[in-house]
Formats: C-alpha cells, structure tokens, sequence
C-alpha cells in the first residue's frame, strides 16, 4: 500500500481526479487527511470545485453543426476525384 | 464465386456525403477549424490510397472514421513531441527538500466570499475561454475532451494513445493553470 503522508502535488492531484469522481476511497481518505493540515490545498479543494462548477456553466458541448461551406466542398471533391482518375 | 461485399465506396461523393460529419468528428477533438478541414482532407486522401484494403464489411463512413482516428493519433503525437515548447509552469517545488510543496507565489490567493455569487456572470464566459485557450494544445484537447465532452478516461486514452496516468498528469496540470488564470482575470480582481 502507498504512503500515507502525501505531499501538495499529489494532494491536489487526488483533488483533481476527484472532480471527475475517479478518484479511489484511499485516495480521499489520504487527500482529506491532508487537508488537515494544509490550508493552501484547503484553499486550492475550495476553488476548483468553483472552476468545475464555471466550466459546467460555461463551457459548452460541440454542437455538431459545423459545415463546410459549398465552395469548399467542390474545391475538396475536386481533390478527391483528381487523386481518384490516377 | 466471390460474394457481392454489403458496402461500396463511392469517392466521388465523398466530400457532400461524408465531409461536414467528418469535419464535426475531428473539431471536437482539434478545436480548430482550418486545421480540422486539413484532417478531413488528408483523411479522404489516404483512404483512397488504401482503398484496397475496403472489405466493404463496415459502411463507407465507419471505415472513413477509422482513418480520420488515425489521424487524429498522428496529429496528438506530433503536438505531444514538441517538448518544453508548451510546458505548463508547474505551482510545486520539483526537487530538494521542498519537493512538491506549493510554490509561494503561485499559491492560491483568496477569490473572497463572493466567489461563488460570481459563477452566474455572464462575462465570466470570455474569461474561461480565453483561459482555456492559452492551455496548451496538448492539455486542451484532453482536458476538453474529458471534462466538456464527458468522455470516459478509457476512451480518450485509446484514442490519443496515451495511457490513464498520462491523462491524470495532464488534467493535473491543465486544471492548475486554470485556476490560475482564472483568478489572475477574474476572482481576484
């Protein structure tokens, strides 16, 4: 079994991975007893649940609608039915 | 004797028929349009090098979408191989006694009580984009990938060819920047 005591790095990676709920039970429970005595992971766990919560507002999901325009497609068709003739 | 295969490949239609799902395909992935149409490009190119090796068992786009993958490897690989150039300053002691402690002043600061009412602002949207886009490229396909996209661990790894340890290191990294910028331009202002 890993260590206990883990540093900032590997505190705030736990932290990280957690935002996602993939990081394993022994992972929180080392990560929690961290925040015990680190007030800057305390600070860092409290703001990135604000950046997951800010990314989930404002960070949006391919819509699926790009397109090329026409001009395009015939100038890509042509390329294509050049290389086909070969 | 041989058997009439299920699909054919039909190039000539390839840009109206297959072009604009392609395309949708890759910019979720490269985030970027003009480089996106390239991939596509590049993608019907190959296929019809390869042609031959069409069993027609899978249909036209199935086998288009194992290509533009390819693809989509070859072009991660490449960004991925051009080290330091984009490296994120890490917030941690790398060696010494120190070793992965917070560095002073890239320590988080105070975002104050309102942090939280903050959120809701409409404006905050161009700040997390530009934020988002000063990543670099590297970590902002994976980190889009996993936390806009929602896409399983597993699969961004078999797609990029990078492993899961890869991933985490990279949301590590692309998250700790975030946050920076993030309260750079906006909370701590």
């Amino acid at each position: 079994m890993s260590k206990f005591f883990i540093n900032c790095d590997e505190a705030t990676a736990i932290c990280d991975k957690s935002q996602y709920k993939e990081a394993t039970f022994w992972e929180k429970f080392k990560l929690s007893f961290h925040l015990f005595i680190c007030k800057k992971c305390g600070l860092y766990t409290k703001q990135n649940a604000i950046v997951t919560k800010v990314c989930d507002k404002h960070l949006h999901k391919n819509e699926c609608n790009h397109k090329f325009t026409e001009p395009e497609k015939i100038k890509l068709q042509e390329n294509i039915s050049k290389e086909v003739d070969k | 004797m041989s058997e009439k295969p299920l699909h054919t490949l039909d190039p000539n239609n390839w840009a109206q028929s297959h072009a604009d799902y392609l395309f949708n395909y890759t910019i979720t992935r490269v985030n970027n349009e003009d480089l996106a149409k390239d991939i596509v490009q590049e993608t019907f190119l190959s296929a019809l090098k390869a042609k031959d090796n069409f069993k027609g068992l899978a249909s036209e786009r199935t086998w288009l979408i194992s290509i533009l993958k390819r693809k989509i490897i070859d072009y991660y690989r490449k960004i991925n191989s051009k080290k330091g150039k984009a490296e994120v300053r890490m917030d941690f002691y790398e060696d010494g006694e120190n070793k992965g402690k917070w560095i002073e002043e890239r320590a988080p600061s105070s975002w104050g009580n309102e942090a939280e009412m903050k959120i809701e602002n409409a404006e905050l949207k161009s700040a997390i984009d530009t934020c988002v886009d000063f990543l670099p490229e590297k970590y902002r396909m994976v980190f889009l990938l996993k936390t806009v996209e929602n896409y399983e661990t597993e699969e961004i790894c078999n797609e990029l060819g990078i492993t899961p340890s890869n991933l985490w290191v990279i949301i590590h990294r692309a998250r700790h920047q975030l946050r920076k910028c993030l309260e750079e331009n906006w909370f701590a202002k």
